[in-house]
């Protein structure tokens, strides 16, 4: 008779060796020198380092322009499709869905061709583009899950009070539907700032995120310097989701699509 | 009738191609508590969902104050809903849920919080301004949702089963307290619940309806006490319905027996339906004053009462109320007084249904091509065909039945059930049977050949 926890185990030796290892790799490195001693000299490199101070800088703006612009598009897009009046088919659900069947790489090299073909100049405006199209999915379905199950009788209850459509939405269908945009933000906000393929194909390499320059370092054998880069990407990362507060439960309903 | 304030009038309503309102007519009087009433399903809600403007009539209109409500949307009307699940909004405390409606129309706030305190007060929710709505039990839910929706001082106040959620103790107590509201504030109440008793004990008029349909509109005496039908006196309270025959004016036979009674104006030898409320079932001591007499087969206490079942000599059952215990096995006495028995049109004698002629043995009807006894019509002209109730076999097993179905209503009529049964292409069936069914069994329907009787359609 096998006990009941250590069905455990396998997930236990995953977790160890592919999520709790390499953050302790991280850590470790990002306090090493060149030759194995304990240093600083890596996290201190990076507040001295201005050309790396302005991609992080950079990075978090595009971070923030591509979450605003997806809360723009997509929360219309969401409700439209959680309302019946305008959408009753499931096929329209499974097309916003479809492109995440695709993998990203392949979909951000594609869009980079039509832009090519299109004549159109790469820059900060294709990388944007880009960025929306990459995660405009991540926005959407929290915003339709939260949207989708809410009790339409609040929404009648506002109505009965003398509130019209418009009032409805801003007074009642908005603010419920908060925990579903929260969740959005989260799941797009926080992998913007890490990415660096979108980036490199999208501007040709003209517009560098911090995301590229962890990639950079690393792909030269800077090991130490591109962990302590990390490093601090990581308490950025950890600090919104603490920022974001109880969001932690709303990510968790949107994220069980 | 001048002070009507809603006036419903050829009211029709369908869900994905099914009638759930069939030409409701009903006028709601200023002032009055009126109480929609019947079996889920039965049109209630849509009745009132059409009257605070969530759903409009496909046919009809709906008038307030002799003003059509057509163009009019919800938040323009001049009425007020509480809802089933009370809809309170979980982003805002008690205070601002209350203030949503006034805040909407402006009203000054010095205005808005007199008029917040003073609904607070007047469902004893003084001091919970601040609470989450999500803290409140259930009864200070209600209370919230009802102070919500009268601080706006509606013309009518809807209300969707409010205590349907409630526990018996806090139910009982929320009735008390909305009569009283209702005595104080003067409007209209329109409230809609499935319970009877809840229903007989609010309301001013109840309309008991069923499948759409209105079935009677009257005080909760009148409804009790002289029912028009047999869907109404099985709904309302406990009775005996039985299968009687007029014989003539004041004199009616049923359960075996003939009776003096007090209708008149059915005709000689019609058949009608009787009922007899159980407490209307006198038990005589003294056998000589008995007008017939039973076997009692149970006797239960019912706190305080005993209930029992009685089966006559002639074979039928019935319920009767008496504050004395009988055992068991003991033969009693029975007497039935002429006023408390209520006769009734019956609604059908037999099935009728509008049916092709296929060949001189086949008919098509219910969508299903039976084979019959001999039409002696042309084949695929119009006919009549009339199944008798007792002819019409249910099945266990849906397959095993020439069309299927679902039973949708049981009644007992003392030596039989008369079951309802839906069928799958939307039209109703009624059995006669001596076996026992559940609402919502799938069941099998099959008629026999020589019991189809084929008639020529009058056009």
């Amino acid at each position: 008779m096998i006990k009941r926890s250590s069905w455990a185990l396998p997930y236990l030796i995953f977790m160890i060796f592919f999520v709790a290892l390499p953050l302790v790799l991280i850590l470790v490195y990002a306090f090493q020198d060149g030759s194995g001693n304990f240093s600083f000299e890596n996290v201190l490199r990076f507040f001295s380092d201005s050309d790396a101070i302005a991609t992080f800088a950079l990075s978090l703006e595009v971070a923030i322009e591509n979450t605003v612009l997806c809360i723009l598009i997509g929360y219309p897009a969401a409700w439209i499709l959680a309302n019946k009046k305008y959408n009753r088919s499931a096929v329209t659900i499974i097309l916003f869905i479809l492109p995440m069947w695709i993998n990203a790489l392949m979909r951000t090299l594609a869009t980079a061709e039509l832009f090519n073909v299109l004549g159109i100049r790469l820059g900060k405006g294709t990388l944007l583009f880009g960025m929306v199209y990459d995660y405009l999915p991540f926005m959407i379905y929290p915003i339709y899950n939260v949207l989708n199950k809410m009790d339409k009788s609040f929404a009648e209850a506002a109505e009965d009070l003398g509130a019209n459509p418009f009032q409805v939405f801003w007074k009642v269908t908005v603010p419920l539907s908060m925990p579903g945009v929260r969740s959005g933000i989260l799941m797009v906000f926080m992998p913007t700032v890490s990415t660096f393929a979108i980036s490199e194909f999208l501007t040709n390499g003209k517009i560098k995120l911090f995301g590229t320059i962890i990639q950079e370092n690393i792909n030269s054998s800077m090991w130490n310097y591109g962990a302590a880069l990390s490093l601090i990407m990581l308490m950025i990362i950890g600090l919104t989701t603490l920022i974001s507060g109880d969001s932690g439960k709303a990510a968790a309903g949107g994220a069980a699509i | 009738m001048d002070n009507v304030i809603i006036d419903l009038q050829h009211v029709s309503h369908s869900y994905d191609g099914k009638q759930v309102l069939d030409d409701i007519n009903l006028q709601i009087r200023q002032g009055e508590f009126v109480t929609l009433l019947g079996p889920s399903g039965c049109g209630k809600t849509t009745t009132l969902r059409l009257i605070a403007g969530f759903l409009s009539p496909e046919e009809g209109s709906i008038l307030l104050e002799g003003k059509n409500l057509k163009d009019v949307p919800p938040y323009k009307r001049p009425l007020n809903t509480v809802f089933q699940r009370y809809a309170l909004f979980p982003h805002l405390d008690v205070y601002d849920n209350i203030a949503f409606g006034l805040k909407l129309q402006k009203v000054p706030s010095d205005e808005i919080d007199k008029r917040v305190r003073k609904v607070l007060k007047m469902v004893s929710m003084t001091d919970y301004e601040d609470r989450n709505v999500d803290s409140l039990s259930g009864g200070q839910q209600q209370r919230v949702a009802i102070a919500r929706a009268l601080v706006n001082q509606p013309k009518v106040l809807l209300l969707d089963e409010p205590l349907a959620a409630l526990d018996l103790k806090m139910r009982k107590d929320m009735q008390i307290e909305l009569k009283e509201m209702h005595k104080k504030l003067g409007i209209t109440f329109i409230y809609v619940t499935h319970d009877q008793e809840e229903a007989l004990t609010l309301s001013d008029t109840i309309v008991v309806m069923d499948r759409g349909r209105i079935q009677q509109v009257g005080t909760p005496t009148d409804i009790y006490n002289e029912p028009k039908n047999s869907f109404v006196a099985d709904f309302i309270g406990e009775s005996n319905i039985l299968n009687g025959l007029m014989i003539k004016d004041r004199r009616v036979r049923f359960a075996g027996y003939e009776f003096d009674c007090v209708d008149e104006g059915f005709g000689e030898n019609a058949p009608v339906d009787v009922v007899v409320r159980p407490e209307d079932v006198q038990i005589r001591k003294d056998q000589s004053k008995s007008m017939f007499f039973g076997t009692v087969t149970s006797c239960t206490f019912k706190g305080v009462y005993y209930q029992l079942f009685v089966n006559t000599e002639t074979g039928y059952e019935l319920m009767a109320q008496d504050f004395r215990q009988f055992e068991v096995g003991s033969r009693v006495g029975l007497c039935i007084l002429p006023e408390n028995i209520q006769v009734m049109n019956t609604e059908r004698i037999c099935n009728t249904f509008e049916a092709t002629v296929v060949d001189e043995n086949h008919v098509e009807f219910l969508s299903y091509e039976f084979e019959c006894g001999h039409a002696d019509l042309p084949a695929g002209s119009k006919a009549l065909v009339t199944v008798s109730f007792g002819k019409v076999d249910l099945m266990d097993h849906q397959e095993d039945g020439m069309i299927a179905g679902e039973v949708s209503s049981i009644l007992y009529k003392g030596d039989h059930y008369h079951i309802t049964v839906l069928l799958d292409s939307g039209d109703y069936i009624y059995a006669d049977t001596q076996d026992i069914w559940d609402k919502g069994d799938l069941v099998g329907v099959n008629i026999l050949p020589q019991d189809i009787n084929v008639a020529r359609a009058d056009d």
